[in-house]
């Protein structure tokens, strides 16, 4: 179980700046900025989650993440996890995690991947029946039989991704973070990453806790979501809550033959030609569903289409909200 | 003329950017300077007879190296260059409207003067003022000091005009790992950046001082201090200016070669 | 030790994948200190003696130091390429990892290319000690390998210092340079030569010249004390605030994340 309690971290960050005599003057006493990248923040996470942290750039996700791999050292508050500080407890704590940075490899350039993975089994002091039975799980699951052999320059990135999940769980760490796991993937390979997470989370029973900046990836993984802005928890909730929060509306797209509907409450219209409407709907005060028994109770419907703000939209709509 | 101005420009901006690094570089050379100083003053004082330059002139030759370390030592390599060849970004250098030998050029000395100019300053003036035996004198005349002017720069564009041919080469090799530390070895050790000429055995150095590698640190060095003076001084500058002239042609011809290469094997 | 080698191993095989650039490299270190060499030559020929030491015997001091410092350079290249680790992120993968910070860091990278340095050096002790007047007894070549281990150990703390202030400053690292490149380049002649003030610098501040130096008057029977044969082993304490320094920075990190 992964809990923090009012975790806070300021960073005394030197202002740079421009000109030369101020940078001369700067040589020799220069001024700081505090930046208070955590604020009071506090979560729990059970055994077996699946958590997507989000927040845009500078939010403190990294900053969060860190500290929980016991990199950082808070200023203040409590993190536990499975009942150790990370950062006092590091060598036994980090015996527990994997973790995935999705811009940098662990895997050795030139050697074959297989390598890599026994270099990892004794680091992490892995026994030899251990490894070989998550090797022969991990292969299967994430489906490396063909890459093992090969060295990590010759990879694709969706290979590589591939390699390098499998590498951080070859200990049986009860945590996976991953950090931005789908950057840079194709589509293809995006999809297939994430079924293979899940299939983690779901078969090894192992928490993962992902940061990302693609919406996707959330809604085809997580229940549950995190949004951080500013150093402060925002939200902490399902993708529906997150979508009920936002003011989200929807648009109806309606053709009819014959008369008009008339519209009630809860709707706008929006554009109006023969036999087409464009509605706005509010959800909040009318479900689609009753919207269109409404409108086909009145007319002859010929075809309705109704579309919503992406999650993406949703999630920059929530930020300016916050104003983050 | 105006736009290899301009390339000079950004490059001496850019290498004053960086202040610290500047301060540290300082520092260690002021250190290296007097240490290697030291050596030669052991030397002196087991044999006076034996020192082939007279202890000064030897003093002044280690703090002008130290303090335009930038500007004739050949292993400052030009990695933009490198690079570019190495990694085939080559062919955007050939779409723009410039002399690709003479861009080189002028971004070479550009930001070897930018880095010397930054550097010398402080070490100039320690070694005006540390005691005597370690102090660095003064040139013996105004006509002098001029030539040790003249020599300098001539002694810059004759580095510079022989890195152009080892960046050539690389056009061939494809690969600067090796042939940078054996070109840079071999030609700073024959221009006198470890020893001075002067003290290479005298066989050897009837021969090094024929080469174009000693048109190099070494005539600007002894000229200041008046190791070699009047005539020969002279002479000194028109044998840098021969090899100039003779290394630049070369490179050129060198690089158009090598260009044409390029062109035809499509980069 | 068996994480270690299995790095060894895994460094040998990543570099055999460009055999090449590896023997080119390897060429290359071995005539940059060749020219050292040369100059060296240059200048005993020309004076035969320096503060009494003979050509043959400057060439011990020029040989176990650059044994010693190549030796620490080949393994301890990931102290030295510290700086790069710090800047991509590598560092924090060391810090996920179940393991000592200095033992990772210590295995990060290996440069076999540094074996053209050792060659030389062991061809120049082939040369010299035969030739140096030293009478060779057991002390005295148990005093000469105490030079060389105990050199490229103070090098090696050297390096940790660098990667050390490395935590605390990118642009300002050169000065670094004059202890450990110039610290092999002088250390071609006894650091005596340098005067007194620099020797006592090197005695008691970056001890080089307790492996360098003072063995040296031993293996000379200029100093009979038995305490000049393990002076270098004294020059090991310096290792010990190097070390202490290094954790200072990765405490600072931890704290400031840069």
């Amino acid at each position: 179980m992964i809990k923090l309690e009012n975790i806070n971290k300021t960073f005394r960050v030197a202002k740079r700046q421009g000109g030369f005599a101020r940078a001369v003057k700067a040589l020799f006493s220069r001024e700081y900025e505090i930046i208070h990248a955590l604020n009071n923040v506090s979560f729990t996470i059970n055994d077996g989650e699946m958590v997507g942290y989000i927040g845009p750039n500078g939010a403190g996700k990294s900053t969060t993440i860190k500290i929980m791999c016991g990199i950082l050292t808070p200023d203040n508050g409590i993190c536990e996890i499975d009942g150790r500080t990370p950062w006092l407890e590091r060598v036994a704590h980090v015996q527990h995690i994997g973790v995935v940075f999705g811009q940098r490899s662990q895997l050795w350039w030139d050697v074959p991947v297989v390598d890599s993975f026994e270099l990892i089994k004794d680091i992490y002091k892995v026994d030899s029946s251990l490894y070989q039975t998550n090797l022969d799980e991990l292969t299967e699951l994430l489906d490396l039989s063909e890459l093992l052999k090969t060295p990590t320059r010759s990879l694709s990135l969706g290979q590589r991704m591939r390699c390098e999940i499998a590498a951080s769980l070859l200990h049986s760490p009860k945590i996976l973070f991953l950090d931005e796991p789908t950057i840079g993937l194709d589509a293809v390979s995006k999809i297939a990453v994430r079924q293979f997470i899940k299939k983690i989370n779901a078969e090894r029973k192992t928490t993962v806790i992902l940061t990302t900046h693609d919406m996707q990836d959330i809604e085809a993984l997580t229940e549950r979501i995190l949004l951080i802005g500013k150093g402060k928890i925002l939200l902490d909730g399902n993708l529906a809550e997150l979508k009920k929060h936002s003011s989200e509306r929807k648009t109806l797209i309606v053709e009819y033959t014959g008369k008009a509907p008339t519209i009630s409450e809860g709707m706008t219209v929006s554009e109006a030609k023969d036999g087409r409407l464009i509605i706005v709907l509010d959800p909040t005060q009318l479900s689609v569903s009753e919207a269109i028994s409404q409108l086909a109770a009145q007319s002859d419907l010929i075809d309705v289409s109704v579309t919503g703000v992406s999650s993406e939209e949703m999630v920059a709509a929530l930020y300016e909200e916050y104003s983050i | 003329m105006k736009k290899y101005l301009a390339v000079f420009r950004i490059r001496f901006i850019n290498a004053l950017q960086y202040r610290a690094a500047a301060a540290a570089g300082v520092a260690t050379q002021f250190a290296w300077g007097f240490l290697e100083i030291f050596a030669f003053s052991a030397f002196y004082r087991a044999n006076p007879n034996a020192f082939p330059m007279e202890f000064s002139h030897t003093v002044s030759y280690i703090w002008l190296q130290q303090a335009f370390l930038a500007l004739f030592m050949m292993w400052f390599w030009e990695s933009d260059v490198t690079e570019a060849i190495e990694g085939g970004a080559i062919a955007y250098e050939l779409i723009r409207p410039m002399d690709l030998y003479k861009r080189w050029f002028a971004q070479s000395c550009a930001n070897r003067s930018a880095r010397a100019l930054l550097r010398c300053a402080p070490i100039l003036l320690i070694a005006f003022i540390v005691p005597k035996p370690y102090r660095m004198g003064l040139p013996p005349s105004l006509p002098q000091f001029t030539m040790f002017v003249i020599s300098s720069a001539l002694s810059l564009g004759v580095v510079v005009a022989t890195s152009m041919l080892a960046y050539v080469s690389i056009f061939y090799t494809l690969s600067s790992t090796g042939i940078r530390s054996v070109f840079t070895t071999i030609v700073g050790f024959l221009a006198g950046e470890y020893i001075p000429i002067p003290f290479f055995p005298p066989s050897i150095r009837a021969i090094a001082e024929l080469l174009p590698f000693a048109a190099m640190q070494n005539m600007p060095l002894r000229i200041y201090s008046g190791n070699i003076a009047g005539r020969d001084a002279l002479w000194g500058l028109a044998f840098q200016v021969f090899w100039l002239s003779l290394l630049i042609v070369l490179g050129r011809l060198a690089m158009n070669r090598a260009l044409k290469r390029v062109v035809v094997q499509g980069g | 030790m068996r994480l270690y080698m299995k790095f060894f191993s895994m460094h040998m095989k990543s570099q055999m994948q460009y055999k090449l650039s590896f023997f080119l490299t390897m060429i290359g270190q071995f005539l940059v200190s060749f020219a050292i060499l040369l100059s060296l030559y240059f200048m005993m020929s020309r004076f035969n003696v320096v503060m009494g030491f003979t050509y043959e015997q400057v060439l011990l001091c020029f040989a176990s130091v650059l044994m010693g410092y190549s030796l620490a350079e080949m393994l301890g290249r990931g102290f030295d390429l510290f700086p790069r680790m710090l800047g991509n992120g590598e560092f924090d993968r060391a810090l996920v990892r179940p393991r000592s910070v200095i033992t990772q860091v210590l295995a990060s990278k290996m440069d076999f290319t540094r074996l053209g340095r050792i060659l030389q050096a062991a061809f120049v002790f082939i040369y010299a000690v035969p030739k140096s007047g030293v009478i060779w007894t057991r002390d005295k070549i148990l005093t000469l390998f105490l030079m060389v281990i105990c050199g490229s150990l103070v090098f090696f703390g050297l390096f940790i210092v660098y990667a050390a202030f490395s935590f605390f400053t990118v642009e300002g690292l050169e000065f670094m340079n004059i202890l450990t490149d110039g610290g092999r380049e002088f250390g071609r002649y006894p650091y005596a030569i340098y005067g007194e003030g620099i020797l006592k610098f090197l005695t008691y501040f970056v001890p080089l010249a307790l492996f360098q130096y003072y063995p040296l008057l031993y293996l000379l029977d200029i100093e009979k004390s038995k305490l000049y044969m393990f002076t270098p082993l004294l020059s090991l304490i310096f290792l010990l605030p190097a070390y202490a320094f290094f954790q200072y920075g990765v405490r600072k990190y931890k704290s400031t994340g840069s």
